[in-house]
């Protein structure tokens, strides 16, 4: 910028600048850059950018998601790994027995194979899954959205439902329902059932971060603009409260999940027509001396599955709270 | 510690940093803070050191006592406190040092204080801490430093708890703690930035005072360079991690020499209005030009130029805004229906000409927002009318409150606030168009581009997010938004005033220019009186809700009439200094 003061540099002696003299550093030590200049940086950034940007250089990202698509297209194409039919062709003379030609895992107590029973009961926890997230997270955004944008009685009356749901817990709902619906037992009631009482965790940490959101400056601006509050609601609060519902809902999914083999294991899952891990966990649970395995092989299946959930949910959360990125 | 001195006539420095070098660690490995510093303070003598956001103040202070964060280190050279280097203790010595030797005050008052322990838990604890008295003493101990400190009713206030304290209050209780050991030194990081002018110039008189009369020195950080020169007889200008300038800060102010500096002295609006005031001459007849370095910062230049092209355009087509009676009236929540109302405007009434810049200045709670919030219809007042171009806002509805938005547009305080994360600059600013259906896709961002322009910056920012924006390039995005709709009026509430001396200065500067250039009218809400000298035409000065004072710029600052305005332009740090432009 300018190279010589008005004055002109005096008889400055770096390092010296006893403090009652007048110091004046040397220019070119101390060179002067302009005001606020703009630096177009070669990458764009911004929350989700700079999170895709933190999630790929982590093995643990990749890790999980890999996992997640075997099991996903395990679910969807479960021909693909296996020939083996699971239900039929059981011969009894097999029960229980150990790995054979064909047979890699064994057999269950019905002398059925293992390894086929895991691969196409894998398409009922996923089904679980993501049916309970798909109800949790549209009844959570709805109340937790309306709740916390527009205050007021409206959030006196949608939180309030909230806790009530809240207030019980939903594996005890999902019990007590499963069991009224003993005749319906289905995929669809299973999810239903879990779902229905699972969502107010969503809304509450939607509502959370509405409430933080909705009062930046930009949404006075946009209000100044004469945009409409539901457009405000859409275009711009809710992008920027939906972080922590993604991550929310990558861990309930898992949860549902565990939900479901939590009450197929006490017999008030699914009908024991649907092949599911909790059903064979369930069944296995006598010969859990004898035969270890026919419980232990589907509880591995579970676990897994979870697991890459679970730590999905973990590597996503890291990555778009900034708090966390800047401790590491 | 009490070394016989070699030669008595010589007075050995309390603090001396030599070469002192901060780095943090991040994940692009250690970024240097503070590169290679030196300074030196005398016993009872007042130091200040003087920089933008960044440019290594804090860092410095806190390495002193090192108080770094987490990732902070020092990476090379000594801190010489009395003799002994600071940087070699360890962390049972360094506590011997801290509040004993050298009292801290932090910056924000609202948040160094526990709210969940009373004051007075709060100041026994720094006491028996530092060892002062024990037992029964460090209540009555408490009591008198919290009178020192000018809370007269010390002995009912240490039941009390932070949220029943003031900000200034919470700041008097912080500077009681650091000063209750009668430590040989005082870091003060930014004590009074967070509170009202008014506040600020009583609590540094009050701390100019005590620390005279216990003999402390000072070490005390700020932004503002009017408020160092007023406040320390020594002065440290840091840029980027260097000392650029250090000195006498009279000799300092009235001489800069380096060109840092010497933007700095240009664009400092406390310095500017006093520099313009002390000049004894109208605006249009200063014929000032600014030093080389300064060139488009300087903001008595500034206003010069101002002054002369507002001389020029003559004022024509009636007032933009007419305000008549305007009041709002909230209902604040008590116990049991103990509803109380509060007027938080009461009785405005004002106009602003079409193509001038009216100033509503008040400190926090005066109403000044709720103002510009009842003039944007962002909320509705309780009574009174406000008038657009001659039509009454307060019944449009619909299609006419759309056009009504059209013709004005806000820009906010918040540069980290005012603009959507997840936005590119480019929709950003292209809103306004999309919401007021205004051209089509092409077009609008031919506008886009127009505007980036016009806010000097470029083009290739459309498609940017704001995070990787400076606070200043974000209220020029702002206010490239403000201006999409091509409006007649832009309130402006405290647009300003978080940014640095430097961006401030390019702000105004680009905000007089498109005034002159587009002809529009300002409604120019700020705490700040000095802005006001070089920005706007009249002023109101507004208190508790109320307007004290109207008039023109020059009225107000040459013969104010009211005790409460006079109290603000005293308030401008650099009062007692004599500076000619």
């Amino acid at each position: 910028m300018s190279s010589n003061p008005t004055g002109g540099p005096t008889d400055a002696t770096r390092g010296a600048a006893p403090s009652s003299t007048h110091y004046v550093a040397a220019l070119d030590e101390t060179p002067l850059v302009g005001v606020d200049t703009v630096k177009v940086a070669e990458k764009r950034s911004n929350l989700w950018i700079d999170a895709w940007q933190d999630v790929r250089g982590r093995p643990m990202f990749w890790i999980s998601a890999a996992l997640i698509l075997v099991v996903a297209l395990v679910a969807l194409f479960p021909g693909l790994f296996t020939q083996t039919p699971p239900n039929n062709n059981c011969i009894l003379g097999n029960s229980n027995g150990g790995p054979a030609d064909g047979h890699p895992l064994g057999f269950t107590k019905q002398g059925c194979d293992i390894y086929s029973r895991i691969v196409h009961g894998t398409s009922t926890s996923l089904s679980v899954g993501f049916i309970v997230i798909v109800l949790t997270t549209t009844l959570g955004i709805l109340f937790g959205s309306f709740a916390g944008f527009y205050g007021g009685w409206v959030d006196a009356v949608l939180s309030r439902v909230g806790d009530i749901f809240f207030s019980i817990p939903y594996i005890l709902a999902a019990v007590v329902i499963m069991s009224v619906l003993s005749q319906y037992r289905s995929v669809w009631s299973i999810s239903l059932a879990i779902g229905v009482f699972a969502w107010p965790s969503t809304a509450r940490v939607l509502r959370s971060e509405i409430l933080r959101v909705k009062n930046a400056d930009f949404v006075m601006a946009s209000t100044a603009l004469g945009l409409s509050r539901f457009k405000i609601l859409l275009k711009h609060v809710l992008p920027n409260s939906i972080a922590p519902v993604i991550v929310i809902t990558t861990i309930s999914l898992a949860a549902a999940i565990v939900a479901e083999a939590s009450l197929s294991f006490l017999g008030v899952g699914l009908g024991s027509n649907i092949m599911s891990w909790g059903n064979d966990i369930n069944q296995a649970q006598n010969d859990l001396r004898t035969a270890p395995q026919t419980l232990i092989l589907p509880s591995i299946a579970l676990s897994v599955t979870v697991f890459a959930f679970i730590s999905l949910g973990e590597v996503v959360r890291d990555a778009l709270d900034p708090k966390a990125r800047a401790l590491r | 510690m009490s070394e016989p001195l070699s030669t008595s006539a010589a007075v050995k420095p309390l603090l001396e940093i030599k070469n002192l070098q901060v780095g943090f660690q991040t994940q692009n490995g250690l970024v240097p803070a503070v590169n290679g510093i030196d300074i030196t303070l005398m016993p009872g003598q007042t130091l200040a050191i003087v920089g933008e956001s960044g440019s290594g103040k804090s860092t410095t202070a806190h390495a002193i006592i090192n108080l770094l964060p987490g990732s902070g280190r020092i990476t090379g050279g000594e801190v010489l406190f009395e003799g002994r280097d600071l940087t070699q203790l360890n962390e049972k010595q360094l506590e011997e040092v801290r509040g004993r030797m050298i009292g801290f005050v932090p910056q924000d008052p609202m948040s160094n204080l526990n709210p969940v322990w009373s004051i007075g838990f709060q100041v026994e604890e720094a006491i028996r801490a530092n060892g002062i008295a024990t037992g029964k003493e460090v209540k009555q101990h408490a009591i008198r430093v919290l009178k020192e400190a000018g809370l007269a009713d010390a002995d009912k206030r240490l039941r009390q708890f932070p949220h029943q304290f003031s900000g200034g209050m919470r700041q008097r209780v912080l500077i009681g703690m650091g000063l209750s050991s009668r430590p040989k030194l005082l870091i003060a990081d930014e004590p009074t930035s967070a509170l009202d002018v008014t506040v600020q110039r009583v609590i540094l008189d009050h701390l100019a005072t005590l620390t005279r009369e216990i003999g402390t020195a000072v070490l005390f950080i700020t932004h503002d360079l009017g408020l160092a020169a007023e406040r320390a007889e020594q002065l440290v200008v840091m840029y980027k991690g260097k000392v650029v300038e250090s000195g006498p800060s009279r000799e300092i102010l009235e001489n800069p020499m380096h060109p840092y500096t010497q933007r700095l002295v240009a664009a400092a609006p406390s310095l500017a209005s006093r520099r313009i005031q002390s000049s004894n001459k109208n605006l249009s007849d200063l014929g000032y030009s600014a030093p080389r370095a300064a060139e488009g910062l300087d903001l008595v230049e500034a206003a010069e130029a101002r002054a002369a092209q507002q001389a020029s355009t003559p004022v024509a087509g009636g007032p933009a805004i007419k305000v008549d009676a305007l009041t709002k009236i909230y209902k604040i929540r008590g116990a049991k229906r103990d509803a109380r109302d509060f007027k938080a405007v009461d009785d405005v009434s004002f106009t602003v000409e079409r193509g001038t810049t009216m100033a509503l200045v008040g400190e926090s709670g005066s109403g000044k927002s709720t103002v510009a919030k009842l003039l944007l219809r962002l909320e509705d007042a309780s009574s009174g009318t406000v008038a657009i171009g001659g039509t009454d806002t307060a019944a449009l509805r619909g299609r006419a409150l759309l056009d009504l938005r059209r013709k004005m547009q806000p820009v906010f305080q918040d540069p980290y606030g005012s603009l959507d994360p997840l936005r590119n600059i480019g929709n950003t600013i292209a809103e306004p168009l999309q919401v007021h259906r205004v051209g089509d896709r092409a077009s609008r961002r031919a506008r886009v581009d127009e505007l980036l322009d016009q806010v000097a910056l470029p083009s290739a920012l459309a498609t940017r997010y704001p995070n990787e924006l400076s606070g200043g390039q974000r209220q020029r995005v702002a206010i490239a938004r403000a201006l999409a709709l091509k409006p007649d009026i832009v309130i402006l509430d405290e647009a300003v005033s978080a940014l640095d001396v430097l961006v401030q200065a390019q702000i105004l500067r680009l905000l007089a220019d498109l005034q002159a250039e587009l002809g529009l009218t300002y409604l120019f809400i700020t705490h700040d009186l000095a802005v006001v000298r070089v920005i706007a035409d009249h002023v109101c000065v507004m208190q508790r809700g109320k307007i004290v004072e109207s008039s023109t710029v020059d009225k107000v600052f040459d013969n104010p009439q009211q005790d409460y305005t006079k109290e603000l332009l005293n308030a401008i740090p650099g009062a007692n200094l004599k500076l000619g432009v």
